[in-house]
């Protein structure tokens, strides 16, 4: 039975952006959807009806919302270039970290951007922190996945392009290589490889598209 | 070699509940710690020095923190008895999806039901008799969210069901009122013994919540 893979996305979304490796990593042919999020398609809504969020991974008409989930998923079902490890503890570990950018890092990376005078120092402070977390969490290892990238790399290329695209457009130094050798040795080796970068949003329209949505937030925040 | 492990856990977590009910369901042997959370312990701060929090599980040695994390730990490593997530793929990121709901929803929600008050607490109430409703919709008919079988998703929610009666206290509100099948479905849950020995009683709980929102208050 021919497998039919359809993917729901948006090309500026590092939570669709990394499906999209995922599913290249393990050479998955898929159709490719581009949602526009101010018009949601039916498909969608139907698809994805209790957050009506992208991405959402349609396997042969069944769809699988959640990017950390859809990433599971697709582990499962095609095992070549395996993301996750075998071990459970490691596998606990890889979901941990999973877990800490998407729900920590990226939360308090979007205060610290927004924040001002005292309340920005205490929460720089804090996405300190956490980003020397993730990056003892290299402890000698190109990757965090060990000699390839895996599950935590993948989830973490928020931090490698997003985080650095955000800073530039904001004219801010928080996240610097200064500040985290380690981790931005790890940008670098993995911004080096061609899969990642044929998932990566074309770097001048991601820019702008920053900068614009930046503008919208600081506008409508006055 | 025998297994050691250790649970750090404080008696009223609805997250430590999950990985008391996990372990019970694997019949595996193990040490309770019980923390006080206005004091933590060297070994916890040892043990989860990234978030500081309960439940962890430390197994031979090594600790596993986050209590969705820790379940999915534990089914793997006990994978020959009493399996808690599905076999099937797609079954088993239907799990994983609606244990991720259960965490983006339910904590937040529920808490603001009894640490607020006026138009906030209103507001919270029915968000949380809607994510409830939105739950009731993914059991439909089944006598649990596994199915036939009390699995991943089942036990990711009925921890909540203690801190169910200071909710409705605190917050005037009945939860068999507006969703009569969650109440069903809890009554199943309760019927294993597993899940019957792990929850506190509600009344305690209650107290305990009285005590939290004096607290708040002084702050």
């Amino acid at each position: 039975m021919a497998e039919e893979v359809k993917l729901y996305g948006t090309w500026s979304s590092p939570f669709s952006r990394r499906i999209e490796l995922a599913l290249k990593l393990k050479g998955v042919p898929f159709e490719y959807i581009e949602e526009d999020l101010s018009n949601k398609s039916p498909e969608l809504l139907k698809y994805n009806p209790v957050h009506k969020k992208i991405p959402v991974l349609v396997h042969n008409s069944k769809p699988i919302a959640e990017s950390q989930v859809i990433l599971e998923y697709i582990d499962e079902i095609w095992n070549n270039n395996p993301i996750l490890p075998q071990d459970p503890y490691q596998r606990a570990m890889a979901r941990f970290w999973g877990k800490f950018i998407d729900e920590k890092a990226l939360a308090t990376r979007m205060k610290a951007n927004f924040a001002e005078g005292k309340e920005r120092e205490l929460v720089t402070e804090e996405f300190f922190q956490q980003m020397k977390f993730l990056e003892n969490e290299l402890n000698g290892k190109d990757f965090f996945g060990g000699e390839t990238i895996g599950f935590v790399d993948i989830v973490a290329i928020v931090v490698a392009i997003w985080f650095p695209l955000t800073q530039e457009v904001l004219g801010v130094e928080t996240f610097t290589e200064e500040k985290f050798p380690v981790l931005f040795k790890w940008i670098r080796k993995i911004t080096e490889i061609d899969v990642v970068n044929e998932c990566r949003p074309p770097r001048e329209k991601h820019l702008a598209y920053v900068k614009a949505r930046i503008e919208g937030l600081k506008s409508a925040s006055k | 070699m025998a297994d050691e492990v250790i649970l750090l856990d404080f008696w009223a977590s609805m997250f430590g509940i999950r990985v008391r009910i996990a372990l019970a369901e694997k019949g595996i042997k193990y040490e309770y710690k019980e923390q006080d959370l206005f004091n933590k312990s060297p070994l916890l701060l040892q043990m989860n020095p990234v978030h500081k929090k309960i439940p962890v599980l430390i197994h031979n040695g090594k600790s596993v923190c986050e209590s969705s994390i820790i379940v999915q730990y534990i089914d793997e490593v006990w994978k020959d008895k009493a399996p808690l997530l599905p076999y099937d793929p797609y079954q088993r990121a239907q799990a994983r999806f609606w244990a991720d709901f259960i965490d983006k929803k339910m904590y937040d929600t529920s808490r603001k039901t009894w640490a607020t008050k006026g138009e906030e607490q209103e507001a919270a109430k029915k968000e949380f008799i809607e994510v409830l409703k939105t739950l009731g919709g993914e059991l439909g008919d089944k006598p649990f969210f596994g199915g036939d079988n009390f699995g991943y998703v089942d036990l990711c929610l009925i921890p909540y069901y203690c801190w169910f009666y200071s909710y409705e206290t605190f917050g005037k509100f009945s939860v068999e009122a507006e969703c009569p099948k969650f109440i069903a479905w809890v009554t199943r849950c309760l019927q294993r013994e597993t899940v019957a020995k792990a929850l506190p009683d509600e009344k305690k709980v209650f107290e305990f919540v009285s005590v939290l929102r004096e607290k708040i208050r002084v702050e």
